[in-house]
């Protein structure tokens, strides 16, 4: 058996903006003192001169981001999820959102997967912060390969995007030589009949390994959906699935109030009525400790979606 | 400056004055008090200093300007309209449900505007950006912001000072109104900046202070922020509020307040009184 591959998603955004530099003069990468951890400092080693360090400003750099836009550059403002979209929210609201300039949002060390940092570090509130301000798209990329596809899609797609990116490597799951990443595009990994299986982010792997595990020990079929895009949100593969295999589970690394259970809950109770069972962050604050076990701590392991699903059947 | 220069700009600014009044009064809202004071200043940017062009509003080499302190955007409307950027007529149609002119500056839909603002303190990093903008495109346009003194108390205008600063961005010109009013008060009684030149001077720039009214002044310190090099420059624009309307001036009730009918004809006789005493000697 292949050995499996892991990287951080927030390694595919440095790696991702790298290769687009050298493609798109017009791209430059704001940091707020995060190079490091956000990545971004692969850019800046190949292209020092279109990489401008705000210094530890979010606000600030949201507003230089939406200035250089207005000028006609594509920049990616970068720091922490927490910092993004919570520190610079009314920043990225009124100075990006508004005007709806062409602004990507790169925020990494979303989630509660960013470890022992802790509770003031880790963001599950960003989504849900996003997806209230008009025009904003929101990708939450699952692996290595997604996340690239999705910068790329990102500097194409014309109007501010949200990139979320996390800390913690995750396994690679999706191919990189077929793999095809279409903003608004849901896709679905694991056919299912019996119940369908909402992921998003590093929770798409587990969901994956918890469809393998339900159907070998306990012969149940369940879908397994993919949303990478949760705004503007694939209606049609989640009516689809909810007219076919009846109960919705969402699971995500956020909190389960604004993110990605709340978008799909809307999108059914508007046009076919169904259960959604939400997990994510059950509206608490996180704590320290290793991403891994913390992880289970708050429900999100490969074990909780299985039983989950058992006992929603 | 030459008198014929400045007799035009004077007549120019009143009949600007008048445009903040004429919007203000038709909306039932607004701030005209802000508005007044830096009737002048907009005026020479706009008439004097800027490479703008109505016609192309939107060149890539043109100068931008920011009103950071977006609530005055019925000056701004007002000056825009009369350098022929859209109909005068908008004026009275400011802040209706369906017009072109919003409450604060809109910069998708309003031809001239080029950064949308209102919230403070966020006019100035977007200003940033621009300038930095220009260096990293090696081209050589100017940007200017206009900040209110009450403005200045968000920390995200000194987060952006510094970094105005750090970039050497001397394609930036600050300009400070000092009316010394905001919304609740004195300036200096509600939570004072202190001496405000010496602290733009502290965060790396150069720093000019002038009689916001003199168009003498106002040339002089937009001349001299072009010749600096090598770092930003801070235009701290000492103005009254409400300038030129009798009952308005220094008065921060009319900060955020329209005038009835009534005082609405009188706003418009002190400005007509300021117009005729202009005409008289070119009569």
């Amino acid at each position: 058996m292949a050995e499996i591959v892991k990287k951080a998603t927030r390694q595919s955004y440095g790696e991702a903006l790298a290769e687009l530099g050298a493609q798109n003069e017009n791209i430059v990468v704001l940091d707020a003192d995060l190079a490091k951890a956000t990545k971004t400092e692969i850019f800046q080693k190949k292209f020092p001169e279109r990489f401008i360090d705000c210094g530890i400003a979010e606000a600030d750099m949201m507003g230089i981001a939406a200035g250089l836009a207005s000028c006609g550059k594509i920049p990616f403002a970068s720091s922490f999820a927490m910092f993004a979209a919570g520190r610079a929210f009314e920043q990225i609201r009124n100075s990006i959102g508004y005007p709806h300039l062409n602004v990507k949002i790169g925020a990494t060390h979303a989630g509660i997967s960013v470890g022992e940092d802790g509770a003031t570090h880790q963001c599950c509130e960003d989504i849900a912060l996003m997806r209230s301000i008009p025009g904003m798209v929101i990708l939450n990329p699952a692996d290595d390969v997604e996340a690239k596809a999705a910068v790329r899609a990102a500097a194409e797609h014309e109007g501010p995007v949200y990139l979320r990116f996390g800390r913690l490597p995750v396994p690679v799951i999706n191919d990189e030589a077929t793999y095809k990443f279409e903003i608004g595009k849901g896709v679905t990994l694991a056919q299912g009949n019996d119940i369908t299986i909402i992921a998003t982010g590093l929770m798409v792997e587990r969901a994956l390994a918890a469809a393998k595990e339900l159907k070998e020990q306990h012969h149940v079929s369940a879908r397994v959906i993919n949303i990478h895009t949760i705004k503007p949100i694939d209606r049609e593969i989640i009516v689809k699935a909810a007219k076919e295999t009846g109960k919705l589970i969402t699971v995500e690394e956020h909190n389960v109030i604004g993110g990605l259970g709340d978008a799909v809950c809307s999108v059914v109770c508007e046009e076919c009525p169904t259960q959604v069972i939400k997990m994510g962050v059950q509206d608490t604050f996180g704590c320290s400790g290793p991403a891994l076990e913390l992880l289970e701590v708050f429900g999100l392991g490969v074990s909780h979606i299985v039983r989950t699903v058992l006992d929603n059947l | 400056m030459n008198e014929q220069m400045e007799h035009t700009l004077r007549q120019k600014a009143c009949q600007v004055r008048m445009g903040v009044i004429e919007g203000v009064y038709h909306a039932k809202s607004g701030h005209p008090g802000g508005s007044l004071s830096i009737a002048d200043l907009l005026t020479y940017l706009y008439f004097q200093e800027m490479k703008v062009s109505p016609e192309d509003p939107k060149a890539a080499g043109r100068d931008r300007f920011v009103l950071s302190k977006g609530h005055c955007a019925p000056v701004l409307y007002s000056v825009l309209a009369l350098k022929g950027f859209f109909p005068q007529e908008e004026l009275s149609h400011l802040r209706h449900v369906g017009a072109l002119l919003q409450g604060h500056p809109d910069m998708k839909h309003i031809p001239g505007v080029d950064m949308s603002t209102g919230s403070l303190g966020q006019g100035i990093s977007a200003a940033c950006g621009m300038a930095l903008n220009a260096k990293l495109s090696k081209e050589d346009y100017r940007v200017y912001t206009v900040l209110g003194d009450g403005e200045i108390q968000e920390g995200q205008v000194w987060e952006a000072s510094m970094f105005a600063a750090h970039h050497k961005l001397d394609n930036l010109c600050v300009i400070v109104d000092n009316n010394g009013l905001q919304i609740d008060g004195r300036v200096d009684d509600i939570c004072s900046p202190g001496d405000i030149a010496q602290k733009f001077r502290a965060f790396g720039f150069h720093v000019i202070s002038i009689d916001g009214h003199d168009f003498s002044q106002i040339e002089a310190a937009f001349a001299q922020a072009r010749q600096t090099k090598g770092m930003p420059s801070a235009i701290i624009a000492k103005t009254i509020k409400g300038k030129d309307v009798s009952f308005m001036e220094d008065n921060g009730a009319w900060h955020g307040t329209a005038p009835n009918a009534e005082q609405y004809e009188i706003a418009m006789n002190d400005l007509k009184a300021v117009q005729e005493a202009l005409e008289g000697p070119q009569a």
